[in-house]
């Protein structure tokens, strides 16, 4: 018998998620590859919400999942049009590389 | 009549509005003579005010006119307000009188001058301020004419500009002044912070009542003293009069002899309450300062050949004189001798300028003499000045002049005997330079005929100090008949006579300088009661505070009982054979040539104070002001600049940790939020 999933799984595929978002995002230099980590630990938030939404019978943890997803699906927008450009100017530019405004 | 004193600075306020704009229009000698009408009426608006106030009982001649109010401040209220009492009325009528005067000569003076209507600007601009000064009723009114005449005095000293050392004797005065006039706002702070108020009513009432404390007394007497000494030209600060000369001569005699010098002298006869309030030290000060002043400038008067100068050093002498009268109690005999000293002094200024218009700009008396002939109402004129001023009865200065020695002998004295050594010291200079310009011989090259000539020869065999430069003339002259190269500026000429408008107001002030002894006769027997202290009495509610000997310190000094005044007919004797004396021994030395003239070239040079002044500025003032240069640079400078570098270096520090890597800040962001989330659970026990 398969047991019932328990809403603690899913914080802990969610923190694993997360963990990995940010581990990538702090190693790797591409900024593509940075830019799909920060939207992993967007949806480990997401999926942490929908978690205790469920477990706490609260339906105001899915509504803020709609948030988040809003304001990713934005930041792609900008993001992604950031990138593009960055790209263009210089391709195969790193995040390294885009170091102009250092102090 | 009294309401209307506003009319006094009124008239030259449009004079100086209407010149100022329209001046270059009017041009000459419309601008002049508007200028000289609007003075004379403000002269005849204080001849209005003068009467009504004449009119009146002794005890209702003091009325205060307000105007608006000025300065309305939390407790400070300040009203343009005239005080007109028989002080200022007395003022106004020789200011305005001798300005009137003095504008009509420079109608004549200043002929030719491309910029002829800007000087009547000025005047009329001085005349303006000096009323407000004379009628303010209180400190700041006064003190904003103290500045006005200031200024006018600064443009008038350097009127000719182009020339560098006009110029400087502008600045000169202006910084010197500048000293003075700390001391006047010090003690107008001082008077508010006392008294709550800088009216002269109140301050003098609170001072006659004994509420003003000994302390602040001395503390605004000594203060307003520092102002006269500046405006005033005493020591240690007179050293700007002279140099003031550098102005046209009308300037000289308005402004540098007969009213703004005289403003020192006025204030602290305003004040006379105050200063018998203050401690016993502050009238001693004055009355030394003034005699010390009086007989240091007599000898340097003594050895100047520029016809000005010597007029200028007088001046600060006689200056010297009235500050002398004040701090001796003798408030009357001040302002007596303030008037008789504007009659002849500005006459002789006016008789000098005369001689300098005709000479074509020379001013070296050594080259001069014999002018009597020539310019015959200046010298008479100038003559009658000369009497005046050496103490010879019964001309002006001798009454004024005696009364103030009467005081200072029953003051001290040592005070009586400066004042006295000064006397004959004033008639001898006086005498030598009437000697040296209308008597005595032609130094001027005017050679006619062969006699004039062969007389030079001999001047120049004579050989005085000078015999050096005249004598090659002189022998280049007899060989020559036309020697206009070798002489250039004073080749051949021939002096002459000044036009009617320079020569009325001369003899208008010489008649002035004869009789205007009759306003303060003394009280001896011979001459009729009625006719007695004339200007006593009508300055009496402002300088004379209760009755009997108690009363002492306070007010005009009573000098009753003593042997001086017991004594006044020997004193008389004594000065006028003082003045005697002097007149022989400059007659007997430089006409008759009887013994060699002494003139010390420390004398000639002013005690070398100029000199003085100039080294000690040039090196330890120079290393002082260095000193507080090197402090501005290192300290004050170093703190800003340390402040700026410390943020600098700062700065760049941190500005390290902008490393422009995404990850690091990622990663930073990272560890602050772990640290506030562990910050709150931990420390602050949330969760």
């Amino acid at each position: 018998m398969i047991a019932a999933i328990e809403p603690s799984w899913y914080l802990i595929l969610a923190a694993m998620l997360f963990s990995i978002g940010a581990v990538g995002l702090l190693i790797r230099r591409n900024p593509l590859v940075m830019f799909m980590c920060i939207e992993l630990m967007l949806n480990a938030a997401n999926l942490t919400f929908v978690a205790l939404a469920i477990k706490l019978g609260d339906i105001n943890g899915q509504t803020a999942v709609f948030f988040v997803m809003v304001v990713a699906a934005a930041e792609v927008v900008v993001g992604l049009s950031i990138i593009v450009s960055i790209l263009r100017r210089k391709p195969g530019a790193t995040a390294d590389d885009l170091a102009e405004l250092k102090g | 009549m009294i309401d209307l004193v506003w009319l006094v600075p009124f008239f030259p306020l449009v004079g100086f509005l209407t010149i100022l704009i329209g001046g270059r229009k009017l041009g000459e000698p419309k601008a002049g003579h508007f200028a000289t009408t609007m003075v004379l009426l403000s002269f005849a608006a204080a001849v209005g005010i003068f009467f009504d106030l004449l009119s009146r009982e002794a005890a209702d001649r003091s009325e205060i006119v307000t105007l608006f109010s000025w300065v309305p401040v939390g407790d400070l209220k300040i009203d343009m307000a005239f005080l007109v009492d028989p002080l200022s009325s007395t003022m106004l009528l020789f200011v305005t009188g001798i300005g009137s005067l003095i504008h009509l000569y420079s109608v004549g003076y200043m002929h030719g001058d491309p910029k002829f209507s800007k000087f009547f600007l000025y005047l009329n601009l001085f005349v303006l301020s000096m009323t407000l000064l004379v009628l303010g009723s209180n400190l700041l009114v006064t003190f904003l004419g103290w500045e006005g005449v200031g200024t006018c005095s600064y443009f008038l000293i350097s009127f000719w500009h182009t020339k560098d050392a006009n110029a400087s004797a502008g600045k000169k005065a202006f910084v010197t002044n500048r000293i003075g006039d700390f001391g006047v706002m010090l003690a107008m702070f001082l008077a508010f912070g006392a008294v709550g108020s800088i009216d002269y009513a109140v301050i003098n009432e609170s001072a006659l009542a004994g509420t003003l404390t000994q302390a602040t007394a001395t503390g605004i007497a000594a203060l307003l003293f520092l102002g006269a000494v500046g405006k005033s030209a005493q020591l240690p600060l007179y050293v700007w009069l002279p140099d003031a000369m550098a102005g046209p001569t009308p300037v000289s005699a308005l402004i540098h002899a007969a009213t703004m010098v005289t403003a020192g002298v006025f204030l602290m006869v305003r004040i006379n309450p105050v200063l018998g309030a203050a401690a016993d030290w502050v009238p001693t000060l004055i009355a030394y300062t003034g005699a010390i002043t009086a007989l240091f400038a007599a000898t340097i008067a003594l050895a100047q050949n520029d016809i000005k100068k010597v007029l200028a050093y007088s001046t600060v002498s006689q200056l010297g004189y009235m500050f002398l009268a004040v701090g001796t109690g003798a408030y009357v005999a001040a302002i007596f001798h303030m008037v008789t000293h504007a009659f002849f002094k500005a006459l002789l200024f006016l008789g000098s300028g005369s001689v300098i218009h005709g000479m074509h700009d020379e001013q070296d008396m050594r080259k001069m003499g014999k002018l009597f002939k020539l310019m015959p109402i200046t010298a008479s004129t100038f003559i009658i000045g000369w009497l005046a001023i050496a103490g010879v009865p019964p001309f002006a200065g001798f009454w004024s002049k005696d009364e103030i020695l009467l005081f200072a002998l029953a003051e001290s004295p040592i005070l009586y005997v400066i004042g006295i050594v000064t006397a004959i010291l004033t008639a001898f200079y006086m005498t030598r330079q009437v000697v040296m310009t209308f008597f005595g011989e032609q130094k001027w090259g005017s050679l006619a005929n062969a006699e004039e000539a062969a007389h030079l020869e001999s001047a120049a065999d004579v050989g005085a100090a000078d015999a050096d430069a005249d004598g090659n003339d002189a022998a280049a002259v007899a060989d020559q008949p036309a020697p206009v190269e070798t002489h250039g500026a004073h080749g051949e000429f021939k002096p002459h006579e000044s036009p009617p408008t320079m020569l009325i107001p001369l003899v208008v002030l010489a008649g002035l300088s004869m009789v205007g002894g009759i306003i303060q006769l003394p009280s001896i027997g011979i001459i009729p009661k009625g006719a007695q202290h004339k200007l006593l009495d009508w300055l009496h509610p402002i300088v004379e505070f209760g009755e009997g000997p108690e009363e002492r310190g306070i007010g005009e000094a009573i000098i009753k009982g003593t042997w001086a005044y017991d004594n006044k007919m020997i004193l008389i004797a004594i000065a006028v054979a003082c003045a005697l004396i002097g007149i022989a021994g400059a007659f007997a030395v430089y006409q008759k040539k009887m013994a060699k003239p002494i003139e010390p070239k420390l004398f000639a040079d002013g005690w070398n104070y100029d000199n003085m002044i100039s080294w000690f500025m040039g090196n330890p003032g120079r290393k002082g002001f260095d000193g507080v240069a090197d402090f501005d640079t290192k300290v004050v400078d170093g703190a800003v600049n340390g402040v700026a570098t410390l943020v600098r270096e700062t700065s760049n520090q941190v500005r390290k940790a902008q490393t422009g890597y995404v990850r690091q800040y990622a990663g930073v962001i990272g560890i602050g939020v772990v640290l506030l989330l562990g910050w709150f659970v931990v420390i602050r026990g949330i969760l």
